[in-house]
């Protein structure tokens, strides 16, 4: 198991290496960092000694190798725009997005997963096949459509739930939480549901076929026969065997929610990384997108790294090298 | 069977299957007993409806097909028309049931022995640890080697052999008095089909268990069963006494099944075989469905449909052996 850990992280590293690569390279051809930094009026003298002060006249693998070595340490350096520290930046942002991501996703699984198995086990009744509808609304409508509209009905014409912002929120060390205010909680609601919608009917049409393919299984039909009760015949034995491709999609979801928040967080007016890194783009401001690259990157290497850990626990047949079969 | 009640009574059992190009019927009038501990044979070629009887039986037929006539009885009590929870406890602690193929049968995420107290924990009134314990107890009656250590095992970690011992120590662990086993053999090594035979039917003698064997090979039969029936297009063409059923058959059909058996003692240049092949369900003939093939088919065969009539040992569901009719009956 350690060893397997270890093998995947060196595998990580090659991956991690390609997108640092990438990121890098921004700062040399996506515009020009010292004209951006010194503005309209400059003497060459100056614009030298910016250049010699940003370490551009350096090679570029020595300027990779420094970019490397700051990265590790979570240094990447000055926002063009903010003219403040980057992982200073990125540190504020960061709980707003991940609360709002694990809201999200959290919201997907516990109602996505149920009305998964209750559309495979009943799949011609009359509930079944509003949810699938209902699922089809979830996959086809784009996210800022799905966001204004729940703005329109909730914020405007209820005026039940705040339109943008995080709410009040509390310090706990250095990360600010939106969980332990009423106003925090009322602000999650929306963008949580705007961004978590997808998820959750990808989830429920995954968990509907993966079921309707176990409950064929001969294992299926022997559990009956074996007179289970139907809660553990459809939760133990059925569900359990959908959890492997189930595992794999909600990793790559939970992945893909804190990354592409941006649309989200955008329509919410949202504090968290996807705002800044829009507003980033926006201002051609590199240390930012660059980290945000990186940081993205290391998130799903290790979103991976834990699918791939959690198979183990959920199918036997993978642990390979644990006693051998009987011939 | 006279006088006591059989354990298993199918009477005029009939199962359709409703499609939209009609109705398919899969069984026509079956009939026949179980007595307690006793081991009938059902023999037929594919989709004579052997396995679709055992299906019928643990009320686990795969919709839509349904029973549309007929009855089936335990201990005298009707089982066919229960309700699904009802009849849920009766599977498993009252009727067991193996399947054909042990690759598939056992659920590869749990570990065998939390299988079989699962299912003991479902339908006896035992503790988890008592469980376990009669757990190690049954992988051993079914010749698992180290049954202690193996009983964590997950069932890849077992041979298909060994396998499908766990399936009969998981079909037997509630001692249920009847078990449905159909084909148990068939997707195993030749070698391994004598073992987990003899080891069936050890237990069920030791445990008194009844038992139906569904299978098309007439050498476990003839080892097995006590009585024998033999399936033909959804129907019993021939039921009696497995010796008599073998060495002495009255239908034309058993005589055919069993001229096709390659004798062991002497040497044969071509095996004698029936010609044309079963008629599929949605066109079976008028008369006795057996009549295009029949070498012994007379004007009568083409028109009524024969029920089981008495024929020497056995019964057989054919006009040969009507009375005043033409023939040897």
């Amino acid at each position: 198991m350690f060893a397997f850990i270890i093998s995947r992280i060196l595998q990580a590293l090659p991956v991690m290496l390609t997108v640092a690569l990438i990121s890098f390279a921004m700062f040399a051809y996506v515009g020009d960092p010292v004209a951006i930094m010194l503005g309209q009026d400059f003497t060459e003298a100056q614009r030298q000694a910016l250049v010699k002060d940003l370490g551009l006249d350096q090679p570029f693998w020595v300027q990779f190798g420094t970019f490397l070595g700051n990265a590790v340490q979570g240094e990447f350096g000055l926002s063009y725009r903010l003219s403040r520290p980057v992982s200073d930046l990125i540190a504020e942002r960061a709980p707003a997005t991940l609360e709002l991501a694990f809201t999200a996703a959290f919201l997907a699984l516990l109602i996505g997963v149920p009305l998964g198995v209750y559309t495979g086990l009943y799949r011609n009744s009359w509930a079944s096949r509003f949810f699938l509808t209902f699922s089809l609304v979830g996959v086809s409508l784009p996210t800022f459509l799905i966001g204004i509209l729940l703005i329109l009905v909730f914020a405007v014409w209820l005026g039940v739930l705040p339109s943008f912002g995080r709410g009040d929120t509390v310090k706990l060390g250095w990360w600010s939480t939106g969980f332990l205010t009423w106003t925090g909680i009322k602000a999650l609601v929306l963008p949580s549901i705007t961004l978590g919608l997808f998820q959750l009917t990808l989830i429920m049409r995954l968990v509907r076929a993966e079921m309707l393919e176990v409950l064929r299984a001969d294992y299926i039909k022997f559990a009956r026969a074996r007179g289970l009760p139907n809660r553990a015949v459809h939760f133990g034995h059925a569900l359990k065997n959908t959890l492997v491709p189930v595992i794999t999609i909600v990793g790559l979801q939970l992945g893909a929610i804190i990354a592409f928040a941006i649309v989200t967080e955008t329509v919410f007016q949202w504090p968290g990384m996807g705002l800044l890194f829009i507003q980033s783009v926006n201002q051609a401001d590199i240390p930012v997108m660059a980290a945000y690259l990186l940081l993205i990157s290391a998130l799903f290497v290790t979103i991976n790294l834990i699918v791939d850990l959690l198979y183990y626990a959920v199918d036997p047949r993978l642990r390979i090298g644990r006693g051998q079969g009987a011939h | 069977m006279s006088g006591q009640n059989p354990l298993l009574e199918v009477r005029n059992l009939r199962v359709e299957f409703p499609t939209r190009r009609g109705t398919l019927v899969a069984l026509d009038d079956v009939s026949f007993t179980i007595s307690a501990g006793e081991v009938l044979g059902v023999v037929g070629e594919s989709g004579a409806g052997k396995s679709m009887t055992g299906a019928a039986i643990i009320g686990l037929l795969e919709p839509p097909g349904r029973i549309a006539a007929g009855e089936i009885r335990l201990d005298g009590k009707r089982i066919d028309n229960l309700r699904y929870e009802d009849m849920r406890r009766i599977r498993g602690k009252d009727i067991g049931a193996i399947f054909q193929d042990p690759l598939t049968t056992l659920n590869p995420l749990y570990t065998v022995g939390r299988q079989l107290a699962e299912t003991m924990t479902t339908h006896l009134p035992i503790t988890p640890a008592e469980a376990r314990k009669r757990a190690i107890g049954w992988l051993d009656l079914v010749g698992i080697p180290a049954a202690a250590q193996r009983i964590d095992s997950y069932p890849h970690e077992f041979s298909g052999g060994m396998r499908q011992r766990v399936v009969i120590a998981l079909a037997l662990c509630a001692e249920p008095r009847l078990i449905v086993a159909d084909e148990p053999t068939t997707a195993l090594d030749v070698s391994i089909q004598a073992q987990i035979i003899a080891l069936l039917k050890s237990l069920a003698r030791e445990k008194g268990t009844a038992m139906m064997l569904v299978t098309h090979d007439m050498g476990v039969i003839a080892e097995t069963a006590d009585r024998v029936a033999v399936m033909y297009a959804g129907r019993i063409a021939e039921i009696g006494p497995v010796r008599n059923v073998v060495k002495q058959a009255s239908h034309p059909y058993t005589v055919g099944l069993m001229g096709s058996i390659p004798p062991l003692d002497r040497r044969v240049d071509r095996l004698a075989q029936i010609d044309g092949a079963m008629p599929r369900l949605s066109a079976i003939p008028k008369g006795c469905a057996y009549n295009p093939r029949c070498p012994k088919a007379f004007a009568r065969c083409t028109q009524d449909r024969p029920d089981l009539l008495p024929a020497g040992a056995t019964q057989a569901a054919c006009w040969l052996y009507a009375e005043g009719e033409a023939g040897n009956g």
